[in-house]
């Protein structure tokens, strides 16, 4: 097995990243014209910077002034270009003082914890509660108006926040399993430090240098302004604004070349910064890969009908799904992962939808409550719910269909729940957005939602953080039934969760669809909470069913090689001390779905036929459907 | 499995491991024994928070111990200078629960396999050829292509990711492996391929292993023996077979009628199962 095809080269350097994007290429270069110029400026500038000559006062740009020139005649654009070496010099060294102690004090206290972290975190508190503009003044007047020593108090003063940034990252490196991996390597700890954690704090650094940068550049020349640092006629970027604003009656253009320099410059620093940011987010992941191209889009054409279940009434069906399409990225040109679903509910049932991660239970749960979110959309097919279609429904009619009537519960119960909260009025706000509720009966309904989930009511009182990941389960649950749904979407409600907190949630959704009737659509990949609860499973692979059966009949014989396989790696049948019946090779990814049967590469009966055309869902008898072509060789080999 | 076990290749006694400092400060392990014989696995499992990756981390040194002693190859760890247990660093290593976690993602997969060697005391120093030979045999025999040591690690999926932690874990030849949940995140079919190539190489190595697991069909399939563990205590103990098939322990019994098996027949009988144990616990 190779890695996975749709890899492409990935470059970790941030660089070629940024460089990717329009506008960190655009800030990028003017940056880089503005830093070069400014520092060539002996060589390049036009004329001498204090060169008076009171002929040509307040020109305005021409071709011997390619800026115009001031109030005393002296050439704009060369005043600009070494009244630039003061102001960049004095944003370098804030940097660098902010660097010199953020760095090691974050990199330390992150790392090491414990007593030296509360003492770092105590110098930040102090270092934050000293008002930086007075300490930077009245270091100004003790150094004789010495810029330099101002701008490294500037940067020292402002360390503390950094501290905190770079601290909170390397805490975070710190837990990562790696570390502990290397460690156990006996690699020494200097040697981690180096090469596991500064590698990540890269970006962060490069963001938060560039931000810095901006807000030092407004602080110099904003000293400047007020006539700190070399008194006249030496130019600066902050005194020439001054000496324009007090023209600005006569002479409006002496402004614009000024003020704009700083506007230019700063404004291309915080672009970079958000360019080095984005590049550093997409740095290890793989956002947008695959969205680009879209095969399965293009041979949509050639689907066959989705032939009617036979055997099923979809008349008498709560939820019936037909053909349905989802597809993610730009409208028109969408990488459809969800190909063509058929998923029908009666009134009371509970469907399992089995398959490996990334064949597509997540996405079709999702659509069948329009929770898609932004870049992904509904591209075909059809969604009924108590016989009205809910495909291309208004936002506003699908929260009505979320309240009553399809409820929801999902793998992690933590993140559903905010943590600002208390879990009480949590579920209090779900209940009263069903049904007007006064206070009082509010909580009485709360009172009841939690019993009925197996809590004491005074769980009621508690945050989220205070309760356990099943406990958290169970409040999800409550909130769930607060509408009295008819259909619950559990999308792998116990897969986060310990074999005893499990059971205790499954007998606890048992026991309430018992009660209620209520339908369940339950997602899982655990075959045994399939066995559990489920009186008919659905299988997918690749974004297709592959084979809907009663839930018996799908243990006792499989009707499609894929779910004999994925059945057969239970090591829950197998022999100890032998290997594991395997699957061989992966599920392919969206963007590599072959036009026959998407199962052909891994499967064992697979026959040259397989592979010509897509393969359609058939009946196999007693209600049940299966996708494969061979399922005669396959029943003889099951027998 | 009936051969006699020799001298275990690791035996830890009465340990106890503390969290937290002064008031805080709360033992979540007390008076653990376990032995693991040479070529052997142990199975070690719990509900969550019963300290199973706790012991392990014990056994790596990564948590102080506060009590008991850990012998590895007859040499007390705790008593180790901090040089000899970074050569002990060769002998015993790990693997993780967490696939996207246990790998640098700023690293190439060739960096993070040659990255235990590169860092040996004198005498055991690899050259640079060494190192790719053994990096290369070991990726095939996890059934990745050697090109895979020049990509990073957001280009392979769980499955392969844990199959480059397993590499990374052979490449200094242990002794001992401490796996930590290293199938849990996995989907069935890539789970079964992990545990066929778990038990291949120790097969072929010898190797002892210290499996992690709160699944306890997980942990009969590949372990000879097999440790239960609650709040921090062993409650049970024995042969995999005869904790799997007859468990003496009401605990282990509980554990075991939890799991939910791939037959709704057998499932409904074991559902009875617990619910008669609860009722006889009250
Ligand atoms: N760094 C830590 N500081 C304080 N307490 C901890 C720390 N790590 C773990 N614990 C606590 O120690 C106990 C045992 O934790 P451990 O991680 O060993 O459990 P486990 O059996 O591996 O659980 P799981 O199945 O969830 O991985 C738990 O109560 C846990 O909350
Ligand atoms: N927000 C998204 N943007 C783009 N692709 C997505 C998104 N969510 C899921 N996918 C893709 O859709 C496919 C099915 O994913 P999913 O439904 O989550 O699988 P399952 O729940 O079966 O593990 C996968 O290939 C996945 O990468
Ligand atoms: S159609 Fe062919 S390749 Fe596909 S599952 Fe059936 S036998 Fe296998
Ligand atoms: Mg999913
Ligand atoms: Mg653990």
């Amino acid at each position: 097995m190779t890695a996975i095809g749709r890899s492409r080269a990935l470059s970790t350097g941030i660089l070629p990243r940024v460089l990717r994007k329009p506008l960190g290429v655009v800030s990028g270069v003017v940056l880089l014209v503005i830093v070069l110029a400014v520092i060539a400026a002996p060589l390049i500038a036009p004329a001498d910077p204090l060169a008076q000559s009171l002929r040509d006062v307040r020109q305005g740009p021409s071709a011997a002034h390619l800026l115009g020139t001031d109030s005393l005649g002296r050439d704009v654009l060369s005043r600009l270009l070494y009244g630039g070496q003061e102001s960049l010099a004095g944003v370098v060294e804030a940097v660098l003082a902010m660097l010199v102690i953020a760095v090691p004090l974050g990199v330390v206290a992150g790392y090491l914890g414990g007593i030296v972290d509360r003492i770092v975190l105590r110098v930040v508190d102090v270092l934050l509660s000293i008002p930086g503009t007075i300490i930077t003044l009245a270091v100004l007047a003790i150094f004789n108006n010495s810029m330099l020593v101002a701008m490294i108090s500037v940067g020292v003063l402002a360390s503390g926040a950094f501290i905190r940034v770079f601290r909170s990252v390397v805490l975070g490196v710190r837990q990562e399993l790696y570390i502990g991996a290397a460690r156990v390597s006996g690699v020494d700890e200097p040697r981690i430090v180096l090469r596991h954690v500064l590698p990540q704090l890269r970006g962060v650094l490069l963001v938060q240098i560039t931000l810095f940068a901006a807000a030092t550049l407004g602080i110099q020349t904003g000293l400047a302004f007020l006539a700190f640092g070399p008194p006249p006629p030496a130019p600066t970027w902050g005194g020439m604004v001054a000496e324009a604003a007090s023209l600005i009656q006569i002479d409006p253009w002496l402004l614009v070349p000024t003020g704009g320099i700083i506007a230019v410059t700063t404004l291309a620093l915080c672009l970079l910064g958000d360019a080095v940011r984005d590049a550093n987010q997409e740095r290890f992941t793989f956002a947008g890969s695959a969205a680009r191209r879209s095969p399965a889009a293009a041979r949509a054409v050639e689907r066959p009908a989705a032939p009617e279940p036979s055997g099923r009434s979809a008349a008498g069906a709560l939820l019936a799904v037909r053909g349905l399409r989802v597809g993610f990225g730009e409208r028109g040109a969408e990488t459809v992962v969800v190909d063509g679903v058929d998923l029908e509910v009666e009134p009371g049932e509970v469907v399992g939808l089995v398959g490996e991660s990334g064949s597509g239970k997540t996405v079709t749960a999702l659509s069948l409550l329009g929770l898609l979110g932004a870049n992904g959309r509904i591209v075909d097919g059809s969604i009924r719910f108590d016989g009205q279609e809910l495909v291309g429904l208004s936002n506003a009619k699908l929260r009505e269909v979320r309240g009553a009537g399809i409820a929801m519960i999902s793998q992690e119960p933590m993140v559903s729940l905010d943590p600002s909260f208390r879990v009480g009025s949590q579920i209090a706000e779900a209940a009263s957005a069903h049904r007007r509720l006064g206070r009082r009966s509010a909580r009485e309904r709360v009172d009841e939602l939690l019993r009925a989930v197996r809590l004491d009511p005074s769980v009621a009182r508690k945050y989220p953080h205070e309760i356990s990941g099943g406990m958290a389960q169970r409040v999800a649950i409550a909130i769930a039934l607060a509408g009295e749904p008819r259909l619950l979407i559990a999308d792998e409600p116990t897969t986060a969760l310990d074999v005893t907190v499990q059971a205790e949630i499954l007998d606890l959704l048992r026991g309430i669809q018992q009660r209620t009737g209520m339908a369940i659509v339950l997602v899982s990949h655990d075959w045994g909470v399939i066995a559990d609860l489920c009186s008919r499973a659905v299988v997918m692979y690749a974004g297709q069913v592959v084979e809907s059966a009663p839930v018996r009949a799908t243990f006792a014989e499989p009707r499609h090689p894929y779910t004999l396989a994925l059945l057969r790696s239970n090591p829950h049948d197998a022999v100890p001390g032998e290997p594991l019946p395997t699957i061989g090779g992966v599920v392919p990814s969206p963007a590599q779905w072959p036009v026959g049967c998407r199962f052909a590469a891994r499967c064992a009966f697979a026959t040259d036929a397989c592979r010509q055309a897509p393969i359609p869902m058939v009946d196999v008898g007693d209600g049940r459907m299966s996708r494969c072509i061979r399922v005669d060789a396959l029943r003889e080999a099951v027998a | 499995m009936t051969e006699q076990p020799q001298e275990p290749l690791l035996s830890v006694t009465g340990l106890a491991v503390d969290y937290g400092t002064g008031r805080r400060r709360a033992r979540v392990v007390e008076g653990v024994d376990l032995a693991i014989p040479p070529g052997r696995t142990l199975g070690l499992v719990g509900e969550s928070g019963s300290g199973k990756s706790t012991i392990g981390k014990a056994v790596l040194g990564l948590v102080p111990i506060a009590a008991g002693s850990v012998v590895f190859e007859g040499r007390d760890v705790a008593r180790l200078s901090g040089r000899e247990r970074r050569a002990l660093g060769a002998r015993r290593q790990v693997v993780f629960q967490d696939p996207y976690s246990s790998l640098d993602p700023t690293k190439t997969i060739g960096y993070t396999l040659a990255e235990p060697c590169v860092n040996r005391p004198a005498g055991e120093r690899m050259t640079r050829q060494q190192i790719a030979d053994r990096m290369g045999s070991l990726l095939g025999r996890v059934g990745l292509g050697p090109d895979a040591a020049h990509r990073y690690p957001a280009q392979f999926s769980g499955g392969q990711r844990q199959r480059i932690a397993i590499a990374r874990s052979l490449m200094l030849s242990p002794r001992l492996v401490v796996c930590d949940e290293p199938v849990s995140a996995l989907d069935l079919s890539v789970q079964a391929e992990v545990l066929n190539l778990l038990a291949e190489v120790q097969r072929d190595l010898g190797l002892s292993l210290l499996f992690i697991s709160h699944d306890l069909t997980v942990v009969r399939h590949i372990s000879h023996e097999i440790v239960v563990l609650r709040g921090g205590r062993v409650v049970e103990r024995g042969p995999a077979e005869r904790v799997y098939e007859y468990p003496e322990d009401p605990y282990t019994q509980s554990l075991l009628a939890s799991a939910p098996v791939p037959d709704p027949d057998e499932q409904q009988l074991r559902r009875d199962a617990r619910r008669a144990l609860a009722e006889q616990e009250g």
